[in-house]
């Protein structure tokens, strides 16, 4: 890898419990009261190289969302920095606030992350206006031109969110995030709420965007064969820390975590045989919570491999092949590992 | 009135038509769509995004609002007619016998209420009761589909889940009642392949065990290909191709189905283009007549000016002038 555009520092992201008032009171006194934080990133580091696309793959509810809004700038980190091109992408100090406009997101809702009562054109438009990338004179032409690059008519600018299809909303909020002229874009499931057929349209307006515009890109999925089609290397992230990283096609063909290999045990298959059945494989144990994650390694509850040191020392990510990174005790496993169950 | 055996159909659909009745003109949303379902039998409803699976769900649990009507067609459930029921014996069924999960889960979930509370509303809606029996169904269904410390997680505000759990939720309220039929509209997209191979798993266990039925709503043919025993593909309003899952994906007779298998990642190269069905969807309130995939289709000629009507052939159904695998057959 050459050197990092995106470079996230140990970043880490806690949500605070909301607590009645009743609690409070019941806190103040003394009394026993579960006020339990959830730690949704748990020292997170990764770079990206300037035209990478990066999938962060994981088990639901294990972070993802929060660390891409970490690095759009939406959320403050509660430790850690990140970084486009070497410029810090939020403040320091009490009012945080984010600094660049090099990184736009793509949420993971297209029915959730579209004004509603704006006329798409105006919610394309607003952003460039407000950071002087055109003026409210030329926006009609400034908005034209981004909804023809997504493969949308320019008259479609009049128009409100609910006359598109699920597709073309999606477009519109690539087109809202192109039309900052961001260097790097945060897609969080832009494919996930869309039919096959649209799928390959928005998939192949990705690979386009890439080609053209020379995007960086962390794209996030749990759609394991898009990731592979579109990303370069994948993070496979668990209850808040990555615990593996390297080039798609080779994490793919030969983990060096356990929990990548359940992954990919589980992914289902399209079965084309009468009486075949697949025997789902949904990974043992029950999902651990950020409230009170396990000590050591965060996967031990579930792990077929698990040695008693995993229950006390958390394994660091480290380099356990040329191009990869692991965090388990026991990497590298040399031919990668096989199925474990 | 006169009780189903309990081999024959749970549900019957015939000839089932949705309209809506727009200032823009009338979106024939759901036109004429027919198919049974056996108790312990799942079907996935696939097709193109607009061709009416969701309202083909909805029509079924009656909840069509105006400006839509169901215009036409039978929905016998259990050997009652649900079209022609008054909607406070419609009311008793949904939610209980009958559930939907759907496809925002934000028409589920009310974002001012915690999720324990709007289980035990759920629960009491039908004459369940008691603060225990309630909060220990609920924990037992949470639990079910994979909600991590359920007990305590009872206290929060959905916004305070990630996507996937609040999908998670949505369907463990549709679980609350135990339905002998459930409607699922695109219930694991949001969910990473571990908990779906969960909810899949469970799913499976519902059916298998209770006698559940259950429609499939989802685009991912990987799922629908390995739980459901038989599919139906939609498109523009109408069912274009249906029979046992893996003969209509194995060699598909409609051209539309076709383009949907030969559009998935799995096909191509990494890095390379997706092969896409050209053109969009069409608009339902301009349709061209006859086929209407034929503005898209590769093997389109003037036969398909004309409607094609639903052929069968064995256990499977198409409606196509020129089925794929068929043509020049003896
Ligand atoms: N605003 C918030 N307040 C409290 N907890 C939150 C908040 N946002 C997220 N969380 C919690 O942080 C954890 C991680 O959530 P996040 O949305 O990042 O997950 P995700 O990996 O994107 O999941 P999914 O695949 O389901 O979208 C979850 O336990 C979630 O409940
Ligand atoms: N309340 C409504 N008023 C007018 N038209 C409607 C209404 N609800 C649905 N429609 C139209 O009915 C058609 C079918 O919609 P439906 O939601 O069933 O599609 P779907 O197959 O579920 O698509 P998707 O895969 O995108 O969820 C669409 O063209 C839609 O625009
Ligand atoms: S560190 Fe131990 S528990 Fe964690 S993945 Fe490796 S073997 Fe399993
Ligand atoms: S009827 Fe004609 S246009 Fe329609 S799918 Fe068949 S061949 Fe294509
Ligand atoms: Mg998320
Ligand atoms: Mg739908």
């Amino acid at each position: 890898m050459t050197e990092a555009f995106l470079d996230v520092r140990n970043v880490s992201r806690r949500f605070a419990p909301r607590l009645s008032f009743g609690d409070r009171i019941a806190g103040k006194l003394g009394q026993p009261i579960d006020a339990r934080v959830t730690h949704a990133v748990d020292g997170v580091s990764l770079a990206i190289a300037k035209g990478e696309a990066l999938g962060l793959v994981g088990e639901s509810g294990c972070g993802k969302s929060t660390l891409g809004r970490v690095i759009a700038g939406i959320l403050p980190p509660s430790e850690g920095t990140t970084a486009v091109a070497g410029e810090p992408v939020m403040s320091q100090g009490p009012r945080r606030h984010k600094t660049t406009t090099r990184v736009q997101m793509i949420f993971q809702d297209p029915f959730a992350s579209l004004d509603p009562r704006m006329q798409v054109g105006d919610t394309v438009a607003e952003g460039p206006i407000a950071h002087r990338l055109t003026t409210r004179a030329q926006a009609r032409d400034y908005v034209g031109r981004w909804l023809t690059t997504v493969g949308l008519d320019p008259g479609f600018a009049a128009r409100y969110p609910h006359q598109f299809s699920g597709g073309q909303r999606q477009r519109i909020a690539i087109a809202r995030a192109l039309a900052m002229q961001p260097d790097m874009l945060v897609c969080d499931e832009p494919v996930a709420s869309l039919d096959v057929s649209i799928q390959a349209q928005i998939i192949n307006l990705f690979l386009k965007l890439r080609r053209e515009l020379n995007l960086t890109m962390l794209f996030i999925s749990h759609d394991l064969g898009v990731v592979r089609h579109l990303c370069d290397r994948v993070a496979i992230m668990y209850l808040g820390r990555i615990v593996e990283l390297g080039e798609t096609q080779a994490v793919y063909a030969a983990p060096q975590h356990p929990y990548t290999r359940a992954l990919l045990d589980s992914v289902p298959k399209l079965m084309l045989d009468d009486h075949e059945t697949t025997a789902f494989k949904p990974i043992a144990g029950e999902l651990p919570s950020p409230l009170a994650p396990p000590p050591g390694c965060h996967f031990h509850l579930r792990c077929p491999l698990v040695q008693p040191i995993c229950r006390q020392e958390r394994p660091p990510l480290r380099a356990v092949l040329p191009g990869r990174e692991s965090a388990c005790h026991f990497a590298p496993f040399p031919p990668g590992l096989r199925r474990l169950r | 009135m006169t009780r189903p055996s309990q081999n024959g159909p749970l549900l019957e659909v015939d000839d089932l038509a949705t309209h809506f009745f727009t200032r823009a003109g009338v979106i024939r949303a759901v036109d004429g769509v027919s198919f049974s379902l056996k108790r312990g039998e799942v079907m996935g409803l696939v097709g193109e995004s607009g061709s009416g699976k969701s309202v083909t769900g909805f029509s079924l649990l009656g909840l069509i609002d105006p400006p839509g009507r169901i215009v036409s067609g039978s929905v016998r459930f259990d050997g009652q007619d649900l079209v022609a029921l008054p909607p406070a014996q419609l009311r008793r069924l949904r939610g209980r016998k009958i559930a939907m999960v759907f496809q925002d889960p934000a028409t589920t979930l009310n974002p001012v209420v915690t999720i324990g509370d709007q289980m035990r509303m759920a629960l009491e809606a039908h004459g369940v009761r008691g603060e225990q029996r309630t909060r220990e169904r609920s924990v037992a269904v949470l639990t079910r589909v994979g909600i991590p410390d359920a007990a305590r997680r009872l206290k929060a505000y959905p916004h305070e889940f990630s996507g996937g759990m609040r999908q998670r939720v949505a369907i463990a309220i549709a679980l609350l009642h135990d339905p002998a039929l459930l409607i699922a509209d695109e219930p694991t997209t949001a969910l990473d392949v571990s908990i779906q191979a969960q909810i899949l798993a469970e799913m499976r266990g519902l059916v298998a065990d209770l006698g559940m039925a259950l429609i499939w709503i989802s685009h991912d043919l990987a799922t629908v290909s390995s739980l459901a025993d038989s599919i139906a593909v939609m498109y523009a309003g109408r069912i274009v191709e249906a029979g046992p899952t893996a003969a209509v994906l194995r060699d598909p007779r409609h051209h539309y189905t076709r383009g949907l298998l030969d559009s998935l990642p799995a096909r191509a190269e990494p890095g390379r283009d997706l092969v896409q069905i050209p053109g969009t969807t069409p608009s339902l309130l301009a349709l061209p007549p006859g086929c209407a995939f034929a503005p898209r289709c590769p093997r389109a000629d003037e036969t398909c000016l004309a409607m094609p009507a639903l052929v069968s052939d064995g256990l499977r159904r198409h409606r196509c002038h020129h089925p794929l695998g068929l043509e020049g057959a003896p």
